[in-house]
């Protein structure tokens, strides 16, 4: 076997990453803690694979989803409690 | 941090409104955030109203290294460890199952049941009410320590410095909380909103 069908044959399969170990790697690429060798191959690997693309999306639109949570409204009782504990505290203060 | 300068200031000063509206704006992300480490509300309503106290309490020492949020927070997490004892049994970090079921790949690690397709139904189709209550699921689903890591970052907003200052924990740990709660965040929105069925 020639030099270069050995390297034909095997480069693709040392570089590309499986979609499994990919789906592990999201959240280090979206925290931008992936070396710059890490995150090339994740690169490549998403600019061929369209379920680990729409993936990455996914998680975006957790995260996205997540912050758009609003507190529950407080109830009178709740309000009225604190804003005695802020009186208390004023006059002991 | 201006706005924390001038709102501690207000404070002080006996400005009721600004208490109002720190209360309005906190309480219910601190008690959502102590159910995590206490075992029930009734617990986790007192440590919260020991929590503003102390916070009233402290005002007078706040020095502004960390916004007043993160001071907050901290306050909060441990009177939570206090008091809690859900925190102690919870599950260590290596807990970790997969991100992705690994029935969902085939041999060679390729997806062999992609993600089902959700975003669109969740940005036009469905109602924000079934979207919040699907979350609120999902994250109380979560083991304790993701989801307080979740709560801090993704709900509340905190920069993962301040979340690591928050929780006494380290960037690497903080890192791998979040990646375990995000994706079973992500699975709950795809199972609750994606077509197939699985």
């Amino acid at each position: 076997m020639s030099l270069l069908s050995g390297l034909l044959r095997f480069r693709p399969r040392s570089r590309d990453l499986p979609c499994q170990e990919v789906v592990e790697m999201v959240t280090d690429y979206l925290e931008e803690a992936l070396s710059p060798a890490e995150r090339r191959r994740l690169e490549h690997h998403l600019a061929g694979c369209e379920h680990c693309t729409e993936y990455l999306a996914q998680m975006r639109e957790t995260i996205r989803l997540a912050g758009r949570l609003t507190p529950q409204d407080l109830t009178p009782e709740m309000r009225t409690d604190l804003m005695d504990l802020y009186r208390r505290w004023r006059i002991e203060g | 941090m201006d706005a924390d300068a001038s709102l501690v200031r207000r404070l002080r000063g006996g400005d009721e409104q600004a208490f109002a509206d720190l209360v309005e704006r906190y309480h219910s992300s601190m008690l959502r955030l102590a159910l995590s480490f206490v075992p029930s509300q009734a617990v986790a309503e007192e440590v919260v109203q020991d929590t503003w106290l102390a916070v009233l309490r402290g005002l007078g020492r706040f020095e502004e290294r960390s916004s007043l949020r993160t001071w907050m927070f901290t306050i909060l997490v441990n009177r939570a460890r206090t008091t809690g004892v859900r925190e102690a049994r919870s599950v260590p970090v290596a807990d970790a199952g997969p991100a992705v079921d690994a029935s969902r790949f085939g041999p060679s690690g390729a997806w062999a049941v992609p993600p089902e397709h959700w975003i669109e139904e969740a940005e036009n189709r469905v109602d924000a009410a079934k979207l919040a209550e699907l979350l609120r699921v999902g994250l109380n689903g979560l083991p304790a320590r993701q989801r307080e890591v979740v709560l801090l970052r993704d709900v509340e907003g905190l920069s993962s410095t301040e979340v690591c200052e928050v929780l006494a924990i380290s960037e690497a740990n903080q890192r791998v909380l979040l990646h375990r709660g995000r994706s079973k965040l992500r699975q709950a929105l795809e199972s609750g909103l994606g077509g197939g069925a699985r």
